[in-house]
């Protein structure tokens, strides 16, 4: 369903009924983020079973600590997302660790690389979802359908001007997700590219 | 303005030339040079979606685990829980539907009377289905009817049948149902189960309190018959799975039977309309000829069809024959039809004729033909 840009009051509604212990709250928050939520812990952990620990873990989370969501700080789906990030990557480094602890091969180096590239490949996966869907089309055709530019406009129907504008932009914008990935560090903006 | 041809650069959507021109001023130019590095490496980024299917149990799992940890102050009632279960489940299969998906023909069929019916439609037409017909539980709870705007928004009186419902949403627009039904749809099931919560739990709706019904009790109306809601959620629970199936054939997807508590809730309310069934079906002359009448006092034990029904989602009904007030009795068993569950579903859809349904059957074949034309009865648009 298209509803990224479902109003903030949509966020307080939300969290109030989940605050409140509303059973039915929780279905309808599941249904709108599953998919999101499971998506991100599957690019990052590359594991059904792990992706699906995560998805329980994230709506655990905000279940029992509704709180912790402040809809002043921005968006529930982003806030949702970055909790994922958080959430999977420290499975990640668990895991990885666990099997470095028991001898397996590899380096801690190596292993921050994993996490490392594991966390902007999820970022880029959010970026991409979560901008506006004019620049996502134009990416989708120039990368996905091998279409040049020229041709990429004819396809949405606007000028060769604006579709050069759409792919340079949504590329800029994905190419955050490189930004503030330090090992340790917090998973940083999720929501900024939409 | 070569700048601006970065992007597509990066991208290799470029005309040879335009690339030999970028690639000519990256050399002089630092600023573009690092941004088209930037832009290259955000290519890398780009991947398909791993368009993974959620699987529908993880739903299930993942609310359980949550509930255990925290107990809610509103739980969603046990008899809403199937209806929330196959919503969502629908709502998956639709997730990746593209406009061939949408427009896909979809043959509705159930039965009139002994005769097998359909009518055409779309995948967006059974939607629309759906949504005008969940609109009659909708109405009952005291929320916005979906044929509100329609028919010109008789408060409080819902246009009747679930079928004249279906052909008056249909009706009401010049273009078939597009995909853009899906969000109303969707809307209003999980308007449902939310009030449908506030009304299971300790807090009565003021009218069951004026009933003196317990929560679930109060009657929604199909027109011509009312039943309960919380038989009404499980009767909207069963229609969404078998249009689900009717969509997921449509369009050549697999789709799984319910969680067997929730077909066994299916089975159950089937199981239980079908004394009501055999007696409209007396009314309307469709009984077999020849019958002997037996008259039963309301409540004393009559004339019984042993049903079993099979499978997980199973279980044995004694279906009184003689009148829906008669007790189902052992003693007076003159029957026994045993069905699978699934199979039963079907039957109860009219997606299978009574004399085609593979049912094991054993003692009087006039009472046992009755049932299960009874059960075939009980399927409508």
């Amino acid at each position: 369903m298209a509803k990224k840009d479902a109003p903030p009051r949509w966020d307080r509604r939300m969290q109030q009924r989940l605050a409140r212990g509303e059973a039915a709250a929780l279905g309808e928050l599941y249904d709108r983020f599953a998919s999101l939520v499971h998506g991100l812990a599957h690019r990052v952990l590359g594991d059904e079973r792990a992706a699906d620990g995560v998805t329980r873990e994230v709506f655990a989370h905000v279940w029992e600590h509704p709180d912790s969501y402040d809809p002043r700080q921005g968006p529930l789906r982003s806030w949702v997302a970055a909790l994922t990030h958080r959430l999977a990557v420290q499975r990640l480094r668990a895991t990885e660790s666990a099997a470095l602890a028991l001898g397996g091969s590899g380096s801690t180096e190596e292993l921050e690389d994993k996490v490392r590239h594991a966390s902007v490949a999820a970022r880029a996966d959010y970026i991409v979802q979560s901008m506006p869907t004019p620049l996502r089309a134009a990416l989708e055709l120039a990368y996905f359908q091998r279409r040049d530019y020229r041709q990429t406009a004819a396809d949405l129907g606007v000028t060769e001007d604006e579709a050069r504008r759409r792919l340079r932009l949504g590329l800029q914008l994905l190419s955050t997700a490189h930004d503030a990935v330090a090992p340790g560090a917090p998973p940083g903006r999720y929501g900024g590219a939409a | 303005m070569l700048k601006a041809l970065l992007g597509a650069w990066a991208l290799a959507a470029c005309s040879a030339e335009e690339t030999a021109a970028v690639e000519d001023h990256l050399g002089d130019c630092g600023a573009c040079a690092d941004e088209a590095r930037r832009l290259r490496e955000a290519v890398g980024l780009l991947q398909r979606p791993d368009s993974l299917d959620l699987d529908p149990a993880l739903r299930t799992r993942v609310l359980e685990s949550c509930l255990d940890r925290r107990p809610p102050r509103i739980p969603v009632p046990g008899w809403a829980m199937s209806y929330d279960a196959e919503t969502a489940r629908l709502d998956a299969l639709l997730q990746d539907f593209g406009d061939a998906e949408w427009h896909a023909p979809v043959q509705l069929r159930w039965f009139r009377g002994a005769d097998a019916t359909s009518r055409r439609t779309t995948v967006a037409g059974v939607i629309a289905h759906l949504l005008a017909v969940d609109g009659l539980v909708a109405v009952a709870l005291g929320l916005d009817d979906p044929l509100g705007p329609v028919t010109g928004g008789t408060a409080g009186k819902p246009v009747g049948s679930p079928a004249e419902r279906t052909e008056a949403f249909w009706d009401a627009s010049r273009f078939p149902p597009t995909r853009s039904v899906r969000g109303p749809w969707r809307d209003q099931t999980h308007a449902l189960v939310r009030t449908a919560s506030f009304t299971g739990g300790g807090t009565s709706l003021a009218s069951e309190a004026e009933r003196g019904g317990g929560p679930g009790t109060m009657p929604v109306s199909y027109g011509d018959f009312e039943l309960p809601l919380r038989d009404a959620l499980v009767d909207r629970a069963f229609e969404c799975w078998v249009h689900a199936v009717d969509i997921a054939e449509a369009v050549d997807y697999p789709y799984e039977p319910p969680a067997p508590r929730h077909l066994h809730a299916m089975v159950d309310l089937a199981a239980r309309m079908l004394p009501g069934a055999l007696a409209e079906r007396r009314r309307a002359g469709l009984t077999s000829p020849g019958e002997p009448r037996h008259l039963v006092t309301a409540g004393r034990p009559g004339r019984s069809l042993r049903l079993e029904i099979e499978g997980l989602g199973g279980g044995e009904w004694l279906i009184p024959l003689d009148s829906p007030a008669a007790v189902g009795s052992a003693d007076h068993e003159v029957a026994h039809v045993a069905l699978d569950d699934v199979e039963f579903c079907r039957l109860a859809a009219g997606h299978v004729s009574p004399e085609e349904a593979a049912a094991g059957q054993v003692g009087d074949s006039t009472a046992i033909s009755d049932v299960l034309s009874a059960a075939a009865a009980l399927s409508r648009m």
